[in-house]
């Protein structure tokens, strides 16, 4: 799914401040007929990580939390059983999950001596039963199974989808015979930057060589593109030379501008890949 | 000077004897005693005589090629030497060359005052003259005698005289008179600055188009300091335009003139010119303005003597007397090409009567002259013309004057054209790969801590960055690299504080460094050993852009001239800026190290040997491989040495040389202190010894050419002039015999040292030494050895790679194809009469085994590819028998280490004690088994070689040659790898265990389970099943459902749930999508939803709207979660939170409460053995903490408490009667 830049900012326009919900999914799958989900979720995602990424200090200002806390004590003390936590992250325009953070965080500060530690958190938020407050833990817990851009449930379907489409990848090198080494193989050997897959014999792919390959379980938008190049491939491409991304749920056309530099963009496997004859002389 | 050639126009000395007379300061017995009588008077001058003769025929020409492309301007000395200028010659006092355009007479102004003082020039001219003219060669004796060095005459003070020789007077060319605004670089004022060395260059006579001459004003142009603003400097093309000063004109502004001017040139002009006009100046049109005269055979004028001066203007150039071979070419075709005569007045064509034998006429009275002397020139130097590349030889074939003055020559010229294989393109293949990562070399093990380690990870990342963004930016306009990177390069050298990090980055640098800027020859290169580049050999001919970035980078449109100052073109100029950039002491310290280690490596790199000359066809082959490995070889030195030079002198580069004596003498003090960066010296002797003069001399002249002011004043850099002043001479190329350097070998040093002789820090006064002092360097000449040099390594293409500037040739006579002559041009820096004496001396015999002298021998008599063939298998064999050791024995003693660690730490405890202390009993067991590397070492080595030697030498190879060639591999490959390991394989073993032992104490740490055996999907699964990641998504969007909140509508079927199960199921067992994290997510995920169903809160959909889940439905889908949790998930499930408070908790908020299937789910995972009864207890226990309703807690007392109570599994009745109960609250009622 290779969107120009024109029509993702057409979807990126209609998701201007929509909470993450199920619901707002739906209405936009709607809204696109023609996009594949895992590519608008996969675009949703990413505006509402930008969006949240923006916005994110203004909902730590200590006054926030102070408010945001005593809304839900609030709310709770009127009905435990409403979606209280939730409902206070969607109309101030935060992440369930991220909402859920602050007010257990501010709880637990309140009822434990020391503050508490970034390790106890995440883990009550993966499971919120060890929450010592029954109420907050059902708040919580809705929190996060209704979110679908944050939370650990969303981290975990990300990391799962990541590590398939590496297991696919792998597969179909595999049944192209083309040998490589694998992330894990490349650490060992104490290689300091891994992608995904080094061709042992580089090929080359409309005309492009190809060193390496890297997996991309996501849309390639402008931001994490950028994000990518900088932090991943421009350091492949200096240790190995050239190589592959595949964007398996779509990118923007226009950013598959440095194929002559040495960094090729693809939306799936490539299917003309030539191989380096060994029948040369 | 005139006299002598006076007496030979007068025939009164022979060419050969005067030839003979200026090369040899002794005289030959071939001499007529009265020629040796009529030569020996004028002794004292010999030496002046090749400056005189070529500043004689600059001058003498200076009346055609006003204008045209700069003639090469006259060698030192020759105002001196003219005759009729008894008080010295009419320039004014500024003689630095850097002065030629002074600051205080900007050059428009010159251009502006120029006509008029031609017009004053034309007026005086003829009556001073005339009479000073009279006076013939005793001018000569005035100029001199007062001088005690011959040279001298260079250094008087000049300025006082009154203007014009008889020529420049008759002939009147309004150049001429320009040179009093713009004296002769070789005059010097007046007053104490008179010890200031001499320039022995004078200007070409300027016209305004003269300021044009780029690189006139690249060597004016003083590098790092300030230059006048009305002087452009050219940044681009000076070796340190980066970095002048603020006040300058801004790099920025010159810059965009530059580009401005090279988009002119591409468009004007065949040839460009580098750019240093001034802007608003605007650029002549020669052919505007120009026609070229045709040049007739028949109205030469003097023939006798034109033919007289050609052949021993030739013979001097064949004895290399002159110190610019291309140089002397290059005015030879400028004749050839020479468009008019600036006067053509009849009375100046007329010849004055009794004048013809001697100087008094002018030599070229027309351009019949012109062309004449040149087709005479051209034919003594057919020779050397044959040599050059098939382009330029076409373009002389196809002269038109050539062919009227000479068909034969021409013939010969073509025949030679069409007999040439040297076609020389300058495009070079692609390079811009980066350094690969080694993990060898780069991996944590090679730094001294992680954060080292991380540091470089970065370094590397941003070196990349800066070269990328200096790819995409460094054309556009505006751009400046200080500006644009210097803060992030010197930020990024900041952080390398160990001196190992700098070392690491200076490896990189390097590397990347003879990546992008070698030129190697296009396909297959490879470089020393390392594997051909595959991008070459795919033919991956589309990394499009970056390549024609790259050609461009590589090769220049032009090289400036047929002498230009050495520059940094392309990507060199990133590394050089880079340097100036990071202006880091340790980083130019690290890398003159390293830089230094390179270029002596592959100076002694073992190249070709002597091959047996019989032998042809097949070793052809051979030989290209040889002449590409040399090529390679030779242009990474060259690339090296550049660098070197740059960095080791970068601390002492100014502008121009100390302004006194007294500076000048305290400075040398100083200096001569300090050692040589690399011992150069010594290499050039050693190369000179072992006769590989045409390896090291073109790397030493990199070297020399980016020297300051101060280093040939050096008595060590003074030594190694001399060395090559005399090599220079040595190499003359009509001498071919045996033991002879190779004609092209001898182009090539010739081409290279003919244009260091013009580097503007070379000072001129070196070249003409005491011949005493050249006596010393007395060698025979005879070699026992054949080396390098006398075989043919360099080919056409590598000799214009290096000296692009020869191809100058071809531009200037393919501008006269085209009719606009090109504008660039050169300089005749300094004329070196010195004597010839022999080289090198006998090279010092190192004594080795016998063993190793009989390999030698076998060696000495097979192919040199067979060496080489044994030296690789040998040298390949030994490292991977190394890597071999390092996978299997190492690898065993490792496993063996970490069972022994295991063992330990189960006899020990989970702590096992302190790692270095278990690292040192391991250590102390293991070790000593590294004896046996050696073992298998030889084996591996004795198993392997013979294969491979076989397979690469040719299937014809004798059975002897054959067998001792394995032999011989075996042996070395045994002896390289036994080596390593005997020094290394203790630190190895220990090295590889400590890592092992550091890994599995780590591993001891958190989860035990993940570390459990897992099983795979069986051999006949598809993988068809749902991906992970879908099941999480859709079981969440059930959770979310059931925790709501939700829309009226919304719900789910149980034929979804027990699809989603299903798929669950399908899932687990394929297992190849799985990954642990998502696997426990799935395991939490349905306990979760157990824990729903079981408390009733799954909504259902279905008519009417919002239905609650039939109890035989829940208790199927709960099955079928037993029986995944039982089976299928291999993860431990978190079944304890089934009994969670929360989870109960949704229980307890239902009404009336429903706990038949909580039981019921208890019940079977004891049964199953899913979770023990004291575990439901324990979970139980902790529920009594939390705060419930009284009545749910009573409840759940009275439920439990049997449940626990029961020694066994409830009987199977209750369990039937179970599942057929569906009414709520039954189970309830019968406990």
């Amino acid at each position: 799914m290779i969107l120009t830049k024109a029509q993702y900012d057409e979807i990126a326009q209609c998701l201007v401040s929509v909470p993450p919900t199920r619901q707002s999914l739906r209405k936009l799958k709607q809204r696109f007929p023609s996009q594949s989900q895992a590519t608008l979720l996969s675009i949703f995602s990413q505006e509402y990580q930008k969006h949240i990424k923006r916005t994110h200090a203004k909902h730590h200002t200590s006054e926030a939390i102070e408010s945001y806390y005593q809304r839900y004590l609030n709310g709770v003390g009127r009905n435990g059983a409403a979606p209280v936590l939730l409902d206070l992250a969607n109309e101030v325009d935060y992440a369930p999950s991220l909402m859920a953070r602050i007010i257990l965080e501010r709880f637990l500060q309140e009822h434990e001596e020391t503050p508490p530690s970034k390790s106890v958190i995440n883990s009550m938020l993966r499971d919120p039963s060890q929450i010592p407050d029954g109420v907050l833990a059902n708040q919580v817990y809705q929190c996060i199974v209704n979110d679908c851009c944050y939370g650990p449930l969303v981290d975990c379907i990300k990391h799962a989808i990541g590590h398939e489409h590496e297991v696919l990848l792998r597969d179909l090198l595999l049944e192209k015979s083309l040998s490589f080494l694998d992330e894990d193989q490349l650490r060992a050997k104490g290689y300091d930057k891994t992608p995904d897959f080094i061709l042992q014999v580089p090929v080359a792919v409309e005309g492009h060589i190809i060193h390496w390959i890297e997996s991309k379980a996501s849309f390639g938008d402008e931001c994490s593109h950028h994000a990518y190049l900088h932090d991943q491939f421009w350091s492949y491409w200096n240790r190995f030379g050239p190589g592959l991304v595949i964007y398996w749920y779509g990118f923007i056309q226009e950013l598959d501008c440095n194929r002559e530099r040495g960094i090729l963009l693809k939306a799936c496997f490539p299917t003309d890949i030539v191989t380096l004859c060994h029948s040369l002389a | 000077m005139a006299a002598v050639l006076e007496s030979l126009l007068r025939e009164e000395v022979s060419v050969a004897a005067a030839v003979r007379w200026i090369a040899r300061s002794a005289q030959s017995s071939e001499d007529d005693p009265g020629e040796a009588a009529a030569l020996s008077s004028l002794r004292p001058l010999r030496k002046e005589f090749v400056p005189f003769l070529l500043n004689f025929l600059r001058e003498q020409s200076s009346r055609v090629l006003p204008q045209g492309p700069p003639t090469p301007a006259k060698a030192p000395g020759s105002s001196a030497a003219l005759p009729g200028r008894p008080g010295g010659p009419p320039r004014g006092g500024r003689g630095a060359r850097s002065q030629l355009f002074p600051p205080t007479e900007p050059s428009s102004t010159a251009a502006a005052e120029a006509p008029s003082a031609r017009r004053g020039g034309r007026r005086r001219g003829p009556g001073p003259g005339r009479e000073r003219g009279g006076r013939g060669s005793g001018g000569l004796e005035e100029g001199v005698s007062g001088e005690s060095s011959p040279w001298a005459g260079g250094r008087r003070p000049r300025g006082s005289g009154s203007p014009g020789s008889p020529s420049l007077a008759r002939s009147d060319p309004p150049n001429l008179s320009n040179l009093e605004e713009f004296p002769p670089v070789g005059s010097v004022p007046p007053g104490p600055a008179g010890t200031k060395p001499s320039r022995r260059i004078n200007p070409t006579p300027v016209s305004e188009e003269r300021s044009l001459s780029k690189p006139k004003t690249c060597f004016t142009s003083p590098p790092i300091n300030c230059v006048p603003s009305s002087q452009s400097s050219v940044p681009d093309t000076s070796p340190w335009g980066h970095g002048l000063p603020p006040g300058c004109r801004s790099l920025q502004e010159e810059r965009e003139m530059l580009r401005k001017e090279r988009s002119k040139q591409l468009q004007q002009s065949p040839t460009p010119a580098c750019p240093t006009s001034e802007s608003g100046s605007p650029l002549p049109s020669r052919t505007g303005n120009l026609t070229a005269e045709p040049a007739d055979p028949a109205r030469v004028s003097s023939r006798q003597r034109l033919e007289l001066i050609a052949l021993i203007y030739s013979s001097c150039i064949a004895e290399n007397l002159v110190p610019n071979l291309f140089l002397e070419l290059f005015f030879v075709l400028q004749l050839l090409t020479a468009r008019r005569m600036v006067a053509t007045k009849e009375s100046d064509l007329e010849p004055i009567p009794g004048a013809l034998d001697s100087l008094e006429s002018p030599l070229f009275q027309s351009v019949h002259d012109c062309v004449f002397f040149a087709v005479q020139v051209l034919e003594h130097q057919f020779q050397v013309l044959s040599y050059l590349d098939k382009g330029t030889l076409k373009l002389l074939a196809e002269n038109e004057r050539l062919l009227c003055f000479s068909p034969a020559l021409q013939g010969r010229l073509r025949a030679a054209y069409e007999g040439s294989v040297a076609k020389v393109s300058l495009a070079m293949p692609p390079s811009a790969q980066a350094v690969s990562f080694q993990p060898e070399t780069d991996n944590r093990a090679n730094f001294s801590s992680d954060r080292a380690f991380h540091t470089f990870k970065k370094q590397r990342d941003v070196f990349f960055e800066v070269l990328r963004e200096w790819e995409d930016r460094h054309e556009e306009p505006g751009w400046d690299f200080e500006k644009g990177l210097g803060s992030r390069i010197r930020a990024m050298m900041g952080q390398l504080s160990a001196a190992c990090s700098h070392s690491h980055f200076v490896r990189l640098f390097q590397k990347q460094l003879l990546q992008m800027c070698q030129s190697p020859s296009g396909t297959g290169g490879t470089v020393l050993g390392e594997a051909p580049d595959v991008l070459s050999m795919l033919g991956a001919d589309k990394l499009g852009r970056l390549r024609r970035l790259q050609e461009r980078l590589v090769a220049p449109q032009s090289s400036g001239g047929p002498c230009p100052p050495p520059t940094f073109p392309g990507c060199q100029g990133f590394f050089r800026d880079f340097i100036l950039s990071a202006s880091s002491f340790q980083f130019n310290q690290h890398l003159m190290d390293s830089l230094s280690l390179k270029i002596r490596e592959l100076n002694s790199l073992a190249l070709p040997q002597p091959e047996p000359s019989d032998e042809d066809g097949e070793s052809d082959v051979d030989w290209q491989g040889e002449r590409r490995q040399f090529a390679m070889v030779l242009l990474s030195l060259r690339l090296l040495a550049k660098f070197l030079g740059f960095v080791a002198f970068l601390p002492y580069r100014g502008p121009e040389p100390p302004p006194t004596r007294e500076l000048q003498d305290s400075i040398l003090a100083l200096r001569s202190q300090v050692p040589p960066a690399l011992d150069v010296r010594a290499l050039l002797q050693q190369g000179l010894r072992a006769r590989r003069a045409v390896l090291t001399v073109p790397w030493l002249v990199e070297f020399l050419s980016l020297a300051d002011h101060i280093v040939p004043l050096l008595d060590y850099y003074r030594s190694i002039f001399t060395l090559l002043l005399h090599l220079h001479r040595s190499l003359v190329l009509s001498k071919e015999s045996e033991g002879e350097m190779c004609f092209l070998n001898k182009l090539l040093l010739l081409a290279v040292l003919g244009w260091l002789f013009q580097i503007p820090t070379v000072p001129e006064d070196l070249f003409f030494l005491e011949e005493g002092q050249l006596d010393t360097f007395e060698v025979d000449t005879v070699t026992s050895e054949q080396g390098l040099d006398g075989m043919p390594v360099v080919d056409q293409h590598l000799l214009y790679t290096c000296c692009p500037y020869i191809g100058e040739l071809r531009k200037l006579l393919a501008s006269w194809v085209s009719g606009s002559s090109g504008r660039s041009g050169g300089f005749v820096r300094k004329i070196t009469p010195t004597t010839t004496t022999g080289l090198g001396a006998q090279p010092p015999r190192t004594t080795q085994g016998l063993q190793a002298q009989l390999a030698q021998a076998f060696f000495h008599n097979q192919p040199p590819s067979l060496r080489r063939t044994v030296e690789f298998v040998a040298e390949r064999i030994g490292s991977n028998c190394v890597k071999h050791i390092k996978a299997t024995l190492v690898a065993d003693l490792v496993r063996q280490a970490e069972s022994l660690l295991q063992e330990q730490l189960v006899t020990q405890g989970q702590e096992g004690g302190d790692p270095a202390q278990l690292l040192e009993i391991l250590c102390s067991q293991l070790c000593p088994h590294g004896a046996q590397a050696l073992t298998r070492g030889r084996e591996f080595c004795q198993k392997k070689s013979p294969g491979a030697v076989r397979a690469l030498l040719p299937e014809e190879t004798p059975a002897a040659v054959l067998s001792s060639a394995e032999n011989i591999a075996v042996g070395l490959a045994t002896e390289k790898a036994c080596a390593w390991l005997s020094a290394n394989i203790t630190a190895l073993i220990r090295r590889e265990v400590k890592a092992a032992v550091s890994r599995t104490l780590r591993a001891q740490g958190p989860e035990p389970a993940a570390r459990g055996e897992r099983r795979g999907c069986s051999r006949a699964c598809e993988h068809h099943a749902p991906l992970p990641s879908h099941l999480i998504s859709e079981i969440k969007d059930v959770l979310a459902l059931a925790v709501g909140p939700r829309d009226p509508e919304e719900g789910v079927s149980p034929e979804h749930l027990e699809q989603l199960l299903g798929q669950l199921g399908q899932t687990l067992r394929c297992r190849q999508f799985l990954c642990p994290p998502a696997e426990q997510h799935l395991a939490k995920c349905s306990v979760e939803l157990a824990s729903l169903l079981v408390a009733d809160q799954i909504p259902v959909l279905g008519p009417p709207v919002q239905h609650r889940l039939e109890r035989g439905q829940a208790r199927r889908l709960l099955h079928m979660l037993l029986s995944l949790w039982k089976d299928d998930f291999q993860v431990p499930v978190p079944l304890q939170l089934l009994l969670s408070p929360r989870n109960l908790g949704l229980l307890a908020d239902t009404r009336p409460r429903e706990w038949d299937l909580l039981l019921f789910l208890l019940r079977e995972l004891v049964e199953k053995g899913l979770m023990g009864r004291t575990e439901i207890e324990a979970c139980l226990g902790s529920l009594h903490d939390a705060q419930w309703p009284k009545d749910f807690s009573e409840e759940l007392a009275t439920l439990f408490n049997p449940l626990l109570a029961e020694p066994h599994m409830p009987e199977p009745q209750l369990r039937a009667c179970e599942l057929v109960q569906t009414n709520r609250g039954t189970v309830l009622a019968q406990s």
